[in-house]
């Protein structure tokens, strides 16, 4: 039974998407407690999950890996699920965003419009299967899957911006999918496999005349996974269409570009790590580069910002440009310190944004902002008047808004400007000395990449304290009524940051395995293989429990 | 045969990308189109290309595989069709929409001489 545990990520979600799919739209309450039960549901795995990967699981487990074949096909030829450190952290990070995400909906996002819920479940779907599974082609459903709930999330709520952000955002990202499948059938065509386990353990031993068409394939790949990441050229639609997305919809999205770093940081350890021969280190220092122009595209974008929407978008490019050139660093052999200290700070940035996102709306809200919202969209769906009424008995407004309201700002501002003593802080630590102590690459590139990110927290700093400025000292409309339902996800989160940055020692010994798992291939490459078939295993087995 | 496939392949993106560059949201739309078709050939011609052979094996008995066409890549097409015919629907949807509320199917809502 303990087996099966691995794939439950998946189905959990899907099913509970799917049967609130029955309920009439005005069940709200009924969908709003399903999707927090499946959402608690899932973070209870992940948890076990994490202990499993750091434990080791009793079933083809190797160093903790865990490998479920589907279907019961063997290795190569059948779609395999991977549950590793790295996997089984995102998995956590995923449900600690989005059950506060869910419960900040329920305080009125969720009624703005149809189907909230279920493509928030969607959602979830297609990003615990991207994180979980071991094959390429099957990485392309799942982005397909989360992307298209992410479309209909990005839209909810309609409005002119909010869909002229939508068309260029679905624009782009339909033209990066059609890359993805041309990286992906390439990769095919040159190797035979869409296994990247399998992948990694050919790379070694390709002929020479493949090696250029490997490359070309992975390049193309990258690139499709470098536009969802967020990297410099290619992210000039992502603050727009950030800020246009509902508060709910942009915390979950703080995590979205994290996939593409994620599927960046999997396949380049992976295939182009240590063990890839000829291949080892392609592309590494492409994606410093890549790194360090996001951070300084996004240290710029906060000053230009005026707004705390478009202010926490480029915060979120600040984010995934460092884990992007530390990825790069950790490729060319930097190091596994270096990217233990990048992981953590992953944690900590997006649950960081995520709270930010959140926070924006409470703090831009003049009196009277929901109501006028709520007509709007009441409007354009045609529901009740009636509807309407029931809003201000949700919950209770909040007493000392500004107090509350002030202090979590100022605590998310901490933590991404990287000022102690939240995470922020000890992950740029983690980080930067490792970057100066390391000796694999030119000194000068390191430094640089330690002053920008050190820059990059004075940007963040400077930007959101002006921001903060205006909104709590320099502003004499009457206090915003906040709901006590809209401020606790935003406490819970930063509650969190606060237990990450306690227990760092903990924390960052994970990480450290995790980049020590990510650098040992082996275990990955051969332990997929070595996974037995549920069918070839001894009756004894089953007798067992 | 491979010149004729990789030629359409070759037009086909090219025409979809310059569709793709264009100011209107319906050559958006016939361009991403256009580059689906030409991906989806591509994926097909990853299978090399081999005329009149079956993608299915017999049952049982030995097998001489170069006889058969690659499955996997045919495999792939028909989730790659299905996959991008739905979101280039949801697409539609959201440029009508686009079109009803600002008026202009231009993509980024407003003409230029305005």
């Amino acid at each position: 039974m303990g087996e099966h545990l691995i794939i439950a990520p998946i189905l959990i979600p899907f099913v509970t998407g799917a049967l609130m799919l029955l309920y009439d739209d005005r069940q709200r309450s009924a969908k709003f407690w399903l999707s927090l039960g499946s959402a608690a549901a899932q973070l209870l795995i992940a948890v076990e999950l994490v202990v499993r990967a750091k434990t080791g699981g009793d079933i083809g487990d190797a160093e903790g890996m865990s490998f479920y074949l589907l279907g019961d096909w063997p290795a190569p030829f059948g779609i395999v699920l991977v549950l590793d450190r790295l996997a089984a952290m995102m998995l956590v990070l995923t449900a600690l965003l989005a059950i506060p995400s869910l419960v900040y909906a329920r305080a009125g996002w969720g009624r703005q419009g149809p189907h909230y819920y279920s493509l928030f479940q969607f959602l979830l779907v297609g990003l615990n299967g991207a994180f979980l599974t071991g094959d390429l082609f099957n990485l392309f459903v799942f982005f397909e899957i989360l992307l298209a709930a992410s479309y209909g999330l990005l839209l909810h709520g309609s409005g002119q911006l909010r869909v002229r952000a939508g068309l260029h955002y679905i624009a782009i990202n339909l033209a990066a999918s059609l890359l993805f499948l041309i990286g992906v059938s390439l990769i095919y065509g040159t190797t035979g496999t869409l296994n990247m386990a399998h992948l990694a353990n050919l790379v070694a031993s390709m002929p020479g005349e493949d090696r250029p068409l490997l490359h070309a394939a992975i390049a193309i790949l990258a690139v499709a996974f470098l536009v969802k990441a967020g990297s410099w050229p290619l992210n000039f639609w992502l603050p727009t269409a950030y800020m246009a997305a509902a508060a709910p919809v942009g915390a979950m999205f703080a995590i979205m570009t994290k996939v593409g770093v994620y599927a960046i940081l999997r396949l380049s350890m992976l295939v182009f790590g240590e063990t890839g021969g000829a291949s080892a280190g392609f592309g590494s220092g492409i994606l410093i580069m890549l790194g360090m122009f996001t951070v300084l595209f996004g240290l710029l974008g906060i000053f230009a910002s005026q707004g705390l929407g478009r202010m926490a978008a480029h915060s979120v490019l600040i984010s995934s440009g460092t884990v992007l050139g530390i990825t790069g660093f950790a490729l060319a052999g930097g190091g596994q310190a270096m990217l233990a200290g990048a992981l953590y700070y992953m944690i900590g940035s997006v649950l960081a944004t995520g709270a930010l996102f959140l926070l924006i709306e409470p703090m831009s809200r003049e009196d009277g902002g929901i109501a006028a919202m709520l007509a709007l969209t009441a409007d354009a769906y045609g529901i009740d008047p009636d509807d309407l009424d029931e809003v201000p008995d949700i919950g209770l407004a909040i007493p000392a808004t500004m107090t509350v309201l002030g202090g979590c700002f100022a605590l998310c501002v901490l933590v991404l400007a990287g000022l102690p003593p939240l995470p922020g802080f000890v992950g740029k630590i983690a980080m930067i000395q490792p970057l100066i102590a390391q000796t694999a690459l030119p000194g000068a590139l390191a430094w640089g990449f330690v002053a920008l990110l050190i820059l990059s927290g004075l940007a963040t700093l400077i930007g959101m304290a002006r921001i903060g400025i205006q909104t709590f000292w320099a502003n004499d409309v009457p206090l915003p009524r906040v709901l006590a339902l809209e401020i606790a996800p935003i406490i819970a989160l930063l509650m969190i940051l606060g237990t990450i940055s306690f227990k760092a020692e903990v924390m960052l010994r994970y990480t450290s395995g995790t980049a020590h798992a990510l650098h040992d291939t082996a275990a990955y490459a051969y332990g997929v293989f070595a996974t037995p078939r549920a069918a070839d295993r001894p009756a004894a087995d089953e007798a067992q429990p | 045969m491979e010149i004729i496939l990789s030629a359409a392949i070759g037009i086909l993106s090219a025409s979809g990308i310059w569709l793709l560059l264009r100011p209107r949201s319906f050559q958006v739309i016939i361009g991403l189109c256009l580059l689906s078709y030409a991906v989806n050939l591509f994926i097909f011609s990853m299978g090399r290309l081999a005329p009149g052979a079956p993608p299915i094996m017999p049952k049982g008995g030995f097998v001489d595989p170069t006889l058969y066409a690659d499955p996997v890549p045919q495999a792939l097409v028909l989730t790659a069709i299905v996959i991008s015919f739905a979101t280039t629907a949801l697409f539609l949807v959201v440029m009508i929409a686009s079109r009803g509320m600002t008026g202009t199917d231009h993509v980024d809502g407003k003409e230029r001489s305005q």
